[in-house]
């Protein structure tokens, strides 16, 4: 079958099983971004926005987003362009193997979406489904914030 | 050619740290955008049409042999290219252990064997087009198991009668160390200085003694663990794998699968995470074997199930520790007995238990120690290295004994710390005693300011405020807290080499074997590079680890990669330096002791300079051509450590005996911080991780030796909902051995909380938790206990 949806502001259609999750589709079409880090729906690194909330692409069947609309890591910025949400990341020092950074941004892109200046506690709510064994944390809490200055201040591009 | 250290030659004085441009300051991390913006490549992103999936047949039982396996109709499934038994591959024993030639570890796996030892051993393995028809074929293979009885109590292992696990002739070890498989002893690791005896005896001297017992754990990396492999065009092999340890990749491959090294290129992309499970060669065999039955492109993805079951664990331990003070409190004497499960395989057993006394014990000056490890075979998950590495089980039985022999002293446990510590200058035994399957190397402290650590995390925590406050009630608040110590790299065992070389623009091309895994070490060494070559980081192009490319380097274990493979950075770029200023003695006409490197530019005193560029292109197309360019190693002479005070605030519900950490605050001695934001996030994750640990972490096992918890949803690793407050202090010290004084800062930190937690339990209710994990239930059981409930 096909499926048919917005991805990253462009119009797809990709093959995919009716039995097969989004992640599978997403990564064989090269969307790579989108990591696996469990598949079965605990450790948040598929996570991707579909019309405007954080889902897990392992958890997910292709064919659940005809059309909708999806943004996948790289529909947020790229390295010449970054988005203010990754170099917010980058520079409170919060991304360190990086393979949980792609679920974590898009988590906080959707919270700020909706709460542009979380407190600490919501922030720790909003990333609870994205694990990070090696920052602890602390630095994310940061990013999350300077983020949210960056984006108040006007600097999205986006 | 390896160059040693040679101490009298550098500065032993710290140089201000304004004096450094880029050594010391939060330069951009140089994957982080990439990273961010999920651009950077892993293991599983590698993409080669035709790449078939390779998996693999676990074993249903703890112990067995496999009388008879049948594949045949495995074969015919459409779809699969290959499928392997043991029949199928050369049997050559050897270990999984990541360590260098000749490993400590025993020789005592198969990449395929006919007995399988603990559930989830790997009893055959298959290749397909898709994952479907690799389950397909796996589902059809025929074994047909003769039932061993399990060992699956580590106490129980060494017993008359108990089962054998390595019945098998080929198993054996490679350096001459105890090793007795016959009666399941995968190692055993001694060590005395005096004797211990006698303070025992002595009726003046204060005697603590206990048994601790810490349990099965996972590093959980969020990456698990990834291998692609391919012959090439020119019938090479090319495994591209999610490894801390691409060189030794390449060397037990060979070994393994009885190929030349020369046919083997190991490429390490981006990974996501290791901890020490992937200093373990465990898919590469595997995968490389399939890849070569089918002549395709085969990759391997464990699943979060295989990760805990297959992959490696921390290895769990019994302590029995007895220590004697003065009444003054000065340290007379510790006995610590060891008995370390390593599971089915001993893969990093001998060396995981000597680090569990070698970077405990020096941290007090004990003048007789006793310290014996045995560590057996069981038939339950395999154990490996683990962040820590040993040193975090024997951390909590050390600092909770002392805070117990503090309590009976009536000292304060900073105070009693600060007076009883190693200082700068000072030797112990022990470092000559207890090395690795070897003596160790003896050598004096360079630098230690583990006072100051004790001094401002004290102050960070609140200490004397709120250890005089005993609180009642249904919650309550205690504090507690631990030194600590590590290493930095393997003495005269490790070796890590860099190349430099020079462009026409000034921009120097970093080449080295030192693997990055996520923890920042390109840009370190970068840094590194930047600061002797007067340069800016960004001028510094930084490849790692690809076999073919790059010079060796042991990996990113031992706490190693920036005093070690640092060291060999700042080595080569300094003689790049060098060669630079040859080529502007020429072009300024100046001689070349005037010439210094600063800003991208050679200055002479006259005042008068030229660019790098100019430097470059003059050397790579105008006149005296050449590639500038140098290759530098390092071996070490020491493992200074780095030292660390941790605190912690627990809160503790008397209903229903859940601890709630308030607050963590960890002071850390790692020399230079040569990069202070990384250095934070080092001892921000280690630490996390090791919280979790101490109240969550934790193998459960079925009565057949079956893990029943190996997932996320059920082996709870601390997420942001469990809103800790971590605060970090970097205490600066300047170790003279060191890259610009740094010493090492990743695994120290994670053992400091199960001490520190245990401490601050006793603090807040009055029991003693000596056992891992201080879940509610246990919590609550030592508090009724106590209470006479
Ligand atoms: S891969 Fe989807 S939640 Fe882990
Ligand atoms: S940065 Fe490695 S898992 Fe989060």
């Amino acid at each position: 079958m096909k499926v048919t949806f917005m991805l990253n502001g462009r119009a797809v259609s990709y093959d995919a099983r009716p039995d097969e999750m989004l992640l599978e589709v997403l990564r064989r079409e090269g969307w790579l971004g989108a990591r696996r880090g469990c598949e079965d729906n605990n450790c948040g690194a598929c996570t991707v926005i579909v019309d405007g909330k954080t889902v897990l692409a392992c958890a997910t069947f292709a064919a659940q987003v005809e059309g909708r609309s999806v943004t996948t890591i790289e529909g947020l910025g790229d390295p010449a362009n970054p988005h203010p949400i990754q170099r917010a990341f980058v520079d409170a020092g919060a991304v360190q193997c990086g393979f949980c950074m792609p679920g974590m941004i898009l988590s906080t892109k959707v919270l700020l979406d909706e709460t542009p200046t979380p407190n600490l506690e919501a922030i720790q709510d909003a990333l609870d489904g994205n694990l990070c064994r090696c920052t602890g944390y602390v630095k994310v809490y940061d990013a999350v914030q300077r983020a949210a200055a960056a984006l108040a201040a006007g600097e999205e591009t986006t | 050619m390896t160059t040693r250290y040679d101490d009298t030659a550098r500065d032993r004085s710290a140089p201000d740290p304004v004096a450094f441009d880029v050594v010391g300051r939060n330069v951009e991390k140089v994957d982080g955008i990439a990273l961010a913006t999920g651009r950077a490549m892993y293991a599983g992103d590698f993409e080669i049409r035709g790449t078939l999936v390779g998996k693999i047949l676990p074993s249903p039982y703890a112990h067995a042999r496999i009388r008879r396996i049948d594949v045949t109709e495995a074969r015919t499934v459409p779809g699969v290219h290959a499928v392997l038994t043991w029949k199928d591959l050369p049997r050559v024993p050897h270990t999984t252990a990541g360590q260098g030639y000749p490993e400590p570890s025993p020789y005592d796996t198969f990449v395929l064997d006919n007995k399988v030892r603990f559930v989830g051993d790997r009893v055959a393995a298959v290749a397909a087009e898709t994952a479907e028809a690799a389950d397909e074929a796996l589902h059809r293979i025929r074994v047909d198991y003769e039932v061993l009885e399990p060992v699956l109590d580590a106490r129980k292992a060494l017993a008359a009668g108990a089962p054998v696990i390595h019945d098998e002739p080929e198993a054996h070890v490679v350096i001459p160390v105890r090793y007795e498989p016959e009666r399941n002893l995968a190692a055993h690791v001694h060590a005395a200085v005096g004797d211990p005896a006698t303070a025992f005896a002595d009726p003046d001297a204060i005697v603590v003694e206990h048994e601790f017992e810490t349990q099965y754990a996972q590093h959980c990396p969020i990456e698990p663990h990834v291998v692609l492999a391919y012959p090439d065009d020119q019938a090479r092999l090319v495994i591209v794998t999610s490894t801390q340890v691409p060189f030794h990749v390449r060397r037990l491959v060979a070994q393994a699968l009885e190929l030349p090294v020369r046919r083997i290129r190991v490429i390490k992309p981006r990974i996501g995470g290791g901890f020490g499970a992937k200093q373990e060669v465990l898919l590469e065999q595997l995968c490389a074997a399939l890849a070569l039955a089918a002549n395709r492109p085969v990759r391997m993805t464990y699943t979060r199930k295989e990760e805990f079951v297959a992959a490696r664990t921390r290895h769990p331990q019994v302590i029995r520790i007895k220590a004697a003070v003065d009444p003054d409190g000065t340290p007379r004497a510790i006995d610590f007995t060891v008995l370390m499960n390593t599971g089915a395989y001993g893969s990093h057993a001998l060396t995981v238990a000597s680090n569990t006394g070698s970077k405990n014990l020096p941290l007090y000056t004990w003048k007789d120690v006793r310290f014996d490890a045995s560590v057996v075979y069981t038939n339950l998950p395999v154990g490996g290295a683990y962040r820590g590495y040993g040193v975090t089980q024997g951390a909590f039985a050390l600092e909770c004994t002392i805070d117990e022999l503090c309590e009976k002293l009536g000292s304060d446990p900073v105070e009693w710390r600060r007076n009883h510590h190693i200082r700068a200058g000072e030797s112990s035994p022990i470092f000559e005693k207890l090395g690795e399957g070897k003596p160790g190397v003896p050598f004096t402290i360079g630098s230690c300011e583990l006072d100051r650590c004790l001094e401002v995390g004290a102050r960070a925590i609140g200490w004397k405020e709120k250890r005089a406050r005993r609180e009642t009630g249904p919650f309550r608040r205690g504090v507690g807290m631990a030194a600590l110590m590590q290493g930095s790299s393997i003495p005269h065992i490790d070796m890590g080499a860099a190349t430099i070389k020079m462009n026409e623009d000034g921009s120097f091309n970093l080449l080295v074997g030192a693997t990055d895994i996520g923890t920042g070490s390109d840009t370190v060494l970068a840094q590194v590079a930047a600061e002797t070559l007067g340069v800016s980081s960004e001028q510094i192009i930084v490849l790692s680890s690809d076999t073919d490319v790059t010079p060796f380097d042991v990996g990113a274990y031992a706490s190693s990669t920036t005093y070690l493979s640092g060291e060999a950075v700042r080595r080569a770029a300094a003689q790049v330096a060098d060669r630079i200023r040859d080529f502007a003695a020429r072009m300024l006409d100046r001689p070349k002791d005037t010439l210094s490197l600063r800003g991208g530019r050679v200055h002479s005193d006259d005042g008068r300079s030229v660019s790098l560029a100019d430097v470059g292109t003059e050397s790579l197309y105008v006149s005296e051509q050449e590639q500038i360019c140098a290759t530098a190693s390092c071996v070490t002479e020491k493992s200074p450590p780095p030292f660390a005070a941790h605190f912690a605030e627990v809160e503790v519900d008397m209903e229903t005996g859940f601890v709630k950490v308030l607050k963590y605050v960890a002071a850390v001695d790692c020399g230079t911080a040569l990069h202070p934001k990384l250095a934070e996030g080092q001892v921000e994750g280690a630490v996390l991780n090791g919280i979790s640990y101490a109240l969550t972490e934790e193998y459960l096992f079925n009565d057949k030796g079956r893990m029943l918890n190996d997932s996320f949803r059920h082996y709870k690793i601390y997420s942001t909902r469990d809103r800790l407050d971590i605060q970090t202090i970097l205490v600066p010290s300047y170790e003279p051995t060191g890259p610009y004084g740094a010493k090492s800062v990743s695994e120290i930190n994670i053992n400091g909380p199960l001490p520190a937690i245990s401490n601050a339990i006793y603090h807040a209710v009055g029991v003693r938790m000596r056992r891992a994990p201080f879940t509610p239930e246990r919590v609550l059981a030592a508090i009724r206990e106590k209470d006479g409930v």
